[in-house]
């Protein structure tokens, strides 16, 4: 029932012929003691956070602590609900979503960090507007969180998810992983086929750095969690559609690990580098900080 | 490898926005308010490193002043900590400091109780939400709220830690670790024991009143 890597996750749901999210629950019980209906009730606390932080994102007026951001979320949706939008109606409610979520967040407000707070926009946008769409319940969703911390688990255990020492490919690109496979998962998919997702979203934001303004969670964290929340919704078309990763998983966040390492250090999170280091990232910083 | 539950991968739930400045800056606020049973009249706090840097913009100081007054890092009373600290008449400033080899987030929290006794609680925010307080009152220690936590200060004469396990284990508590630290021999010592189970009032009253117990506090975060 223990699991280490995505091999070892496969290995479980084929001898006992069930899915990710069957195989982390049960392991959950052995682990934590818990019964299965108290953990699940644990998660619907999560997931009404999750509910609670998006409805106040994309109906309040969110201002955030360093002033950055604020209001965005809202945009997308009202231009959503006013004309066609160019990515489809399901894709602009998930990102407008995901940066809801990032925007309650740096106003102080309550989340659940999936798996970081700077991340923590991608699953429960893309969750809830895919349970939305195709009408699934809560119960359908309490195992998609359990799906996406199981490949949480797998990255956190051989790589890292935090910015500061892989970068936003081991953030974001890990929360569209956890939010991938479990797209899949709740849309039917099989376990190999949530990995394959997994792995493609880790593959398309290879090398992604984490270079937030004045070192705040603000931005550019708001739109890469936009992205992660699309990078998440293509990741699992391709793979219920059948298309596979060439590399298998456990290679992809191997590789992640190492892109991350060799990340220099003005690009994990120091507000050195990339957009912190520009000339108005680095006046913002003056600015908010008093340096 | 290090073992992680799915409450460690979609959690903690929190008030935003860093798991490290805001969410570890109020538990350590919250350990040092159940360190002096809500009794604060003055507090100041010296932040380090990372933490003097960017207090500003991540609300570290609403965070720390938040577990001040006794909320937990979910509480979204956080964001209004300093009106909320006013009203209750609490003095209360940040400054910035060069702690010296510490961890870049740490925070000394100088604390002044209503009787004027003093308390320091010097800890660290280690990542993701997670704590490590390494010195109270001047004595070197180590826990991290994880597990329910006892902390009794006692003096440092013999039978006293037997006297402790075994009303823990009256209580069928179970002890998962424990550590004994001094600052010099026969003086004040503190004992920190991490348990499995929850530990209730009647059990923490029965230590407070054992002989040679100077106080006893217990810690849980959430």
């Amino acid at each position: 029932m223990p699991f280490n890597n995505g091999q070892e996750l496969i290995e479980s749901c084929k001898e006992n012929n069930q899915k990710i999210h069957e195989v982390m629950l049960a392991k959950e019980v052995e682990v934590s003691g818990l019964t299965e209906e108290e953990i699940k009730d644990k998660l619907r606390v999560s997931l009404d956070i999750m509910k609670k932080a998006i409805e106040r994102g994309l109906t309040e007026d969110m201002k955030s602590v360093g002033g950055l951001i604020g209001g965005d979320a809202k945009k997308i949706k009202e231009r959503n609900e006013r004309e066609k939008s160019v990515c489809g109606s399901l894709m602009s409610k998930a990102i407008s979503r995901s940066m809801a979520v990032l925007e309650v967040n740096a106003a102080m407000g309550k989340i659940v960090a999936a798996p970081t707070a700077g991340s923590s926009g991608i699953l429960p946008a893309t969750l809830i507007t895919v349970g939305e769409e195709f009408d699934l319940d809560d119960e359908v969703l309490l195992q998609g969180l359990i799906t996406a911390s199981a490949v949480g688990l797998i990255i956190s255990k051989n790589a890292t998810v935090a910015g500061a020492e892989g970068g936003c490919q081991a953030e974001t690109g890990s929360a569209a992983a956890m939010a991938a496979a479990a797209v899949v998962e709740m849309m039917g998919g099989n376990p190999e086929m949530a990995l394959h997702a997994a792995s493609a979203c880790l593959k398309n934001v290879l090398g992604l750095v984490c270079d937030p303004i004045a070192g705040l969670v603000e931005a550019p964290c708001e739109k890469r969690n936009a992205i992660g929340a699309a990078n998440a919704l293509i990741s699992a078309e391709m793979a219920l559609a059948g298309v596979k990763s060439i590399i298998p998983f456990d290679e992809v966040v191997q590789a992640m690990y190492r892109v991350g390492r060799s990340l220099p250090f003005e690009l994990r999170e120091s507000a050195i580098g990339g957009l912190a280091g520009t000339p108005t990232g680095q006046r913002i910083k003056r600015e908010i900080l008093g340096e | 490898m290090q073992d992680f539950s799915i409450f460690d991968i979609v959690g903690p739930n929190m008030i935003g926005p860093s798991s490290s400045h805001t969410a570890g800056a109020c538990k350590l606020g919250y350990v040092a308010y159940k360190l002096a049973r809500g009794d604060v009249k003055e507090v100041v706090f010296r932040l380090h490193g990372s933490f003097a840097k960017t207090y500003k913009g991540h609300g570290t100081d609403k965070a720390l002043l938040g577990g001040i007054l006794g909320f937990e890092a979910d509480d979204e009373r956080i964001r209004n900590s300093f009106q909320l600290a006013k009203e209750k008449g609490l003095i209360f400033r940040f400054e910035e400091a060069d702690l010296g080899e510490e961890h870049p987030n740490t925070v000394r929290i100088d604390i002044v109780k209503g009787n004027d006794v003093k308390l320091t609680v010097l800890g660290s925010s280690v990542g993701g939400g997670n704590i490590k307080i390494t010195e109270i009152d001047g004595v070197e220690l180590e826990f991290t709220g994880e597990y329910p936590t006892l902390i009794i200060s006692h003096n440092d004469t013999p039978g006293v830690t037997g006297k402790v396990t075994s009303i823990l284990g009256q209580y069928d508590v179970n002890i998962a670790f424990m550590q004994v630290y001094r600052d010099s021999k026969g003086k004040k010592a503190f004992m920190i024991i991490e348990t499995d189970s929850s530990i209730d009032t009647d059990l923490l009253t029965h230590i407070r009143e054992t002989d040679q117990i100077v106080n006893a506090f217990l810690v849980t975060i959430k």
